[in-house]
């Protein structure tokens, strides 16, 4: 809401120095943050000039400018003193001996524009003759500002006004406006009224209520309304008052005064014609928004009633609209509907400069409804945000006669005396009010006068009661007043709203600092710290961590590689993507992570190694509707599980993929790029560094390379991820560089494995004994087979074995392949003898050729 | 080798002349000094120490003469001896610490240049300043909770008194699940990990809620669509809105630097009641510098919301609302690096290039 500092002192007591930001700043004390302060960003010079010749000149291009001599006297012309200026202008609406609005070269316009003298259409213009839009006061339907017509309503300056004259006093231009955000709870703010309101709660000055005027009383000879609701939402009605007034014979065309178009133009509405400029004054000033109907197209009455199923309407924005049986509509005597009730008005009715007779609706309508409508049409309007957060409803009759006044004093209408007037409010109901709630919800001392004191300022009526014990409320505590809001604070509903209202009108400032004792915690929980590990080993490890949108496209699976039946392609779909390209939920942290290796890659980062920790979403084999129950108690068991049942499971996975040399280039030999087996030794540092030993099988799974994928598994066969080098065709439909690795695990799997305080193995201080055998084996055998048969032959003293060498060639022959192991044993007891480590060697060697078929080479 | 019965012979015993051991050491000592290296020093111990050296012949004459000079000689020849020795260990440990020496100049390397031998690793900044703010809250005695990321609407908007026709409602810009019916959506904010967390325990209750949350802005410089916030709940008996400042106060003297201070302002979520905005003491300027570019000459940073838990709101979750009271609040933690660190463009935190993360390294 934009508050014009000028408006703002008609209705409030502002000290004559106060500054936009001095406004500001007591707004914000209360609750009105600070969105912007405008205007006041003009300057001179900026005279009032007298026009003395016009030289109509045409152009190449056909466009006829006017060549000017213009007096701007010796006042703020920095330019030859005394003598006219040549000034070039666009415009055509004015004549010799007009006074117009000049901005000399200095001048600074809104914008900011600084003016300058400058060249052009062959002459040197020392300046502009300005137009209302120029100037931010309003629209420049005619042309240029023509002092005359714009003073109009003040004969007295119009005859005083001089060459010279500063033009930035005359029009007001050095007046501030004061932007603030309103939120949703003070849909009175939306109003001249209710920051005026608030202000003067805020400095603790006077208030003059522009809503306080007398109103004609309703009778039965205006114009017919019938309100009809047959389908309330919540039991509300949708229209709960409607005040129907009559003004005849106004000239809808007659210029809506400069000052009101200032004021529109400084709240940021564009002036439009009298009639609309009429209501939409009122609404700024009292925040009741109002509809101005042409009377002779409506037939008989007006009412108001549900759309029917199939029913549209042309709005006033020209759009056509299907309406839904939800929308209140606005009818006439002959059913046909006029308006969708508080959102906008259909273009049948609409006040025309052919109008003479006007009908000014003032109504209150449901917020639900209004609320639901401007959603389902997708249209915000001025009145739609109004009645969405509540209009007062005891100022409909005062707005409605306010915008009879105003047509009448500038259009020249006439009244009729018949005031219609439905009122179906239901009474407000008042609530009881601990008044020590505020210093017990705060934790400051309120004393009780002041409590009283801050709610009657803020318009509630409270009731004392005669007797102790009278009311009690919620809380069981002892001095209880009745409060009933004021009508324009719907959102006052507890006891909480107005301990809001007590610690605001004091200021949140006096609020004191106490911190809590809060019970010792137990920490971090074990996934939260395994995370924290497998995080920090990931990085430690040599890669990078980074975070990317979990959307992704729908062709993403094909590219991926993934079988018509792999079950990552169950996904959910977002209704509303940002980006069409992009609807569905990752199912893997891959499917985004491979694009941020891509757009390093792209940059520049040409060996790269990332990673991400986050979560993936699991399609649902079927899908369950979440249930909405109401907030009245905690849901049933049985509901709160549907909820909870209904939410997909999402696991959090880690991934990582890397492309380039591991090891790069450089003094000390050449690089050595990633291969394979660094995204399964990624994979195995991450379960080690929790205390998890994977078990690793060759398996073949997109998006991986189907020769070069191990699949990680817990030791009792749980499957916790994959690790290997891309697929060719992978890394080309995703413009990955070749031979790019990836991993993935489950790391909700890895939490759940570990977690059981880890059982240490004694230590022995006897020698190792090492020995190496080399096996031939067929191709196509694993080396984890063989492995796994060495260690099972070789019995408990094997402390370890490692593969240190793969050959491939003749001495092998073909299809075949010798690995060669290092077996290091070492015994508890004793030194094991030369015999007993070849004895235990051979065993090995054994276990390995009934297992796999190896040959000892 | 002589007999022992042998006659004395002044011709075979001139080896032990006194005149003549005298000189060999005087030879002996020449050379050792004159070695220059550890090999011509090997040249001169075998010239006079060796099998050959004078006074090894020396000594080996010792056993010819009778017994009564055998003791004089003996010693004569002892200290000649013990007099070369000395002399060839103190040369050689000169010789050598003047090898050593060399060979650590002929070894140096030059190490000046950067090399990217080892592969750096980095965690994300966000990931940082998240563990860093948990760690402030735990250190305190909360506990971090957490929940998913796709959330029914019940937990994110209706228990938390944002009704399907609450206007705050629309100003959420909800990414929705289709179908609409589903009923779920992003998650706009922590706080349905703080309604799970009451639905799931009995007060006191004192948890950060730190996560990942969706709403449908465009990415450009200052917003990204997906966004990491924290929100701590605190539900206990006599809890205050003195009690939500002072833990506001308490983390951001332990984020941003002791004596930095919040400012609370009047506002609204239907979460909350009372609400307030959140303001930092600009930890920069201290609010001493018009031309600050952290808060813009204001001296103060919007961080966030906060509040009362709204009546409704803990009814909903379960919890007796006549007998708690609690407070709430929700934090980004990109506006936090960015304000912290001097983060100029959001692109940077989401893009995922690996030069962002790289700058910050592991610990923040
Ligand atoms: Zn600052």
């Amino acid at each position: 809401m934009r508050a014009p500092v000028s408006w703002l002192r008609e209705l409030a007591d502002v000290p004559a120095g106060a500054t936009g930001a001095d406004i500001a700043a007591s707004l914000v004390k209360v609750g009105l943050e600070e969105e912007a302060l405008h205007g006041g960003d003009i300057q001179g010079p900026l005279v009032v000039g007298r026009v003395l010749e016009v030289t109509p000149e045409k152009q190449k291009n056909g466009k006829t400018i006017n060549w000017c001599q213009v007096d701007v006297g010796q006042n703020g012309q920095m330019l030859t003193e005394g003598t006219p200026q040549g000034i070039v202008c666009g415009a055509h609406n004015f004549k010799p001996g007009d006074h117009v609005v000049c901005v000399l070269p200095g001048g600074v316009l809104p914008g900011p524009f600084e003016i300058s003298a400058r060249k052009t259409y062959g002459h040197v213009s020392n300046g502009m003759i300005c137009s209302a839009l120029e100037l931010g006061l309003g629209e420049d339907h005619d042309g240029i500002i023509v002092l005359e017509e714009w003073l109009g309503d003040n004969p007295d300056v119009v005859a005083g006004l001089t060459p010279g004259q500063d033009a930035i006093e005359l029009l007001g231009l050095a007046d501030e406006v004061v932007e603030v955000n309103v939120t949703p709870d003070r849909g009175y703010c939306f109003s001249m009224r209710g920051v005026a309101r608030e202000y003067a709660l805020s400095t603790g000055g006077a208030f003059r209520d522009p809503a306080g005027i007398e109103v004609p009383e309703a009778n039965d000879t205006g114009y017919a309304v019938r309100l009809t609701d047959a389908a309330p939402v919540n039991g509300n009605d949708g229209c709960d008052r409607y005040i129907a007034r009559v003004v005849r014979g106004v000239d809808v065309n007659a210029a809506t005064p400069s000052w009101m178009q200032k004021r529109l133009t400084q709240v940021g509405m564009r002036p439009i014609s009298l009639a609309v400029d009429v209501t939409n004054y009122v609404m700024m000033l009292l925040g009741q928004p109002l509809h101005a109907f042409d009377l002779d197209t409506l037939s008989g009455s007006v009412g108001t009633r549900r759309a029917r199923p199939g029913e549209r309407l042309k709005t006033l924005d020209d759009v056509d609209r299907a309406l839904h049986p939800e929308d209140l509509l606005i009818v006439d005597g002959s059913d046909t509907a006029l308006a969708i009730a508080g959102v906008m008005g259909g273009e049948s009715s609409e006040v025309t400069s052919s109008t003479t007779n006007v009908l000014i609706e003032s109504a209150h309508f449901d917020p639900t409804t209004v609320a639901r409508s401007s959603r389902r049409h997708r249209l915000t309007t001025e009145a739609s945000k109004r009645f969405e957060r509540g209009v007062d409803p005891d100022v409909t009759a005062a707005a409605a006669e306010l915008a009879v006044r105003l047509l009448v004093e500038l259009g020249g209408g006439t009244p009729d005396p018949g005031v219609t007037d439905i009122d179906h409010r239901r009474g407000r109901e008042p609530f009881a009010f601990d008044l020590g709630l505020p210093s017990r919800y705060v934790g400051l001392d309120y004393p009780r006068d002041e409590v009283l004191a801050t709610l009657r300022a803020i318009g509630c009526e409270v009731t004392e009661p005669s007797g102790v014990g009278d009311v009690s409320d919620a809380f069981g505590h002892g001095d209880v007043v009745s409060v009933l809001p004021a009508s324009w604070r719907p959102d006052l509903a507890d006891g909480p709203d107005l301990v809001e209202e007590v610690a605001r009108v004091r200021g949140y400032d006096q609020i004191p600092s106490v911190l809590p004792q809060a019970t010792a915690g137990r920490g971090l929980t074990h996934g939260q710290r395994t995370r924290r590990v497998i995080a920090t080993t990931l990085a430690q490890q040599g890669l990078v961590e980074v975070l990317s949108y979990p959307f992704i496209g729908r062709d993403l699976f094909d590219r991926l590689g993934y079988a018509a039946d792999d079950v990552r392609r169950r996904t959910i779909t977002v209704a509303n993507p940002l980006s069409d390209e992009a609807p569905l939920m990752r199912t893997s942290v891959l499917d985004t992570l491979l694009e941020t290796l891509r757009r390093n890659v792209a940059r520049g980062n040409r060996d790269a190694a990332i990673y991400e920790l986050g979560l993936v979403t699991v399609g649902p084999e079927q899908v369950r509707s979440a249930p909405v129950p109401g907030i009245e108690a905690r849901p049933d068991d049985a509901t709160l599980s549907e909820i909870l049942g209904a939410v997909p499971a999402q696991p959090r996975h880690v991934a990582v993929a890397a492309a380039g040399d591991a090891e790069p280039a450089g003094p000390w030999g050449p690089g050595r790029p990633f291969d394979a087996s660094d995204a399964v030794a990624w994979a195995l540092a991450v379960a080690k560094a929790v205390g998890v030993e994977l078990v690793i099988s060759a398996t073949e799974r997109a998006p991986w390379h189907p020769g070069r994928c191990a699949q990680l598994a817990l030791p009792d066969g749980t499957v916790v991820g994959h690790a290997g080098e891309l697929h060719p065709k992978v890394v080309a439909a995703l413009d990955l560089p070749a031979r790019a690795v990836a991993g993935e695990l489950d790391v909700d799997v890895l939490v759940a494995a570990t977690g059981e305080p880890l059982q240490a193995v004694a230590l022995s201080t006897f020698p190792p004994a090492h020995t190496d055998v080399a096996l031939v084996v067929d191709e196509a055998v694993p080396a984890a087979a063989v492995e796994a048969a060495l260690r099972e032959g070789a019995g408990s003293s094997l402390e370890s074995l490692v593969l240190f060498d793969t050959y491939r060639g003749d001495q092998v022959g073909e299809g075949r392949k010798s690995l060669a192991f290092r077996l290091t044993f070492r015994s508890a007891e004793r030194t094991l003898t030369t015999d007993e480590v070849s004895a235990l060697r051979d065993r090995a060697v054994e276990s390995a050729a009934r297992a796999t078929g190896a040959v000892q080479r | 080798m002589s007999g022992p019965n042998k006659q004395y012979d002044p011709v075979e015993v001139a080896a032990l002349d006194p005149a003549a051991i005298e000189q060999a050491v005087a030879d002996a000592l020449a050379a050792i000094g004159a070695a220059s290296s550890l090999e011509e020093l090997k040249a001169a111990r075998l010239a006079h120490q060796g099998e050959k050296s004078p006074l090894a012949l020396a000594n080996r004459e010792i056993g010819a003469l009778p017994p009564s000079a055998k003791a004089e000689a003996g010693k004569r020849v002892g200290q000649a001896r013990g007099q070369v020795g000395q002399a060839l260990k103190v040369r050689q440990e000169e010789l050598e610490a003047e090898r050593d020496e060399r060979i650590l100049v002929e070894e140096t390397v030059d190490l000046t240049v950067r090399v990217p031998r080892r592969r750096l690793g980095a965690r994300h900044p966000i990931s940082l300043v998240s563990e860093r703010v948990e760690d402030i809250f735990v250190a305190m005695g909360w506990e971090i909770a957490e929940g998913p990321e796709v959330e029914s609407e019940w937990l994110n908007f209706d228990a938390l008194n944002l009704g399907a026709d609450h206007p705050a409602r629309q100003m959420q810009d909800t990414f929705f699940i289709d179908p609409p019916e589903l009923g779920l959506v992003l998650r706009t904010h922590t706080s349905p990990v703080q309604v799970r967390t009451m639905l799931d325990n009995e007060p006191p209750i004192y948890v950060l809620c730190p996560g990942k949350v969706f709403r449908t802005d465009e990415l450009d410089a200052t917003h990204t669509p997906v966004f990491h916030q924290f929100e701590g709940l605190v539900v206990d008996e006599g809890i205050t809105m003195a009690h939500l400042k002072g833990s506001l106060d308490a983390f951001v003297s332990r984020l941003f630097g002791d004596g930095t201070v919040t400012r609370l302002r009047p506002s609204y979520f239907p979460f909350t009641e009372p609400s307030a905005e959140i303001d930092c003491r600009c930890w920069i300027c201290g609010g001493q510098d018009p031309n600050c570019r952290t808060c813009g000459g204001t001296g103060w940073i919007e961080m966030g919301g906060c509040g009362m838990v709204n009546r409704r709101v803990l009814t909903a979750s379960g919890i007796d609302p006549d007998r708690y009271t609690g407070f709430a609040f929700g934090l980004g933690i990109e506006r936090s690096l960015m304000l912290r660190h001097g983060v100029g463009d959001m692109h940077d935190i989401v893009e995922g290039d690996v030069r962002f993360s790289t700058q910050f390294g592991m610990e923040i």
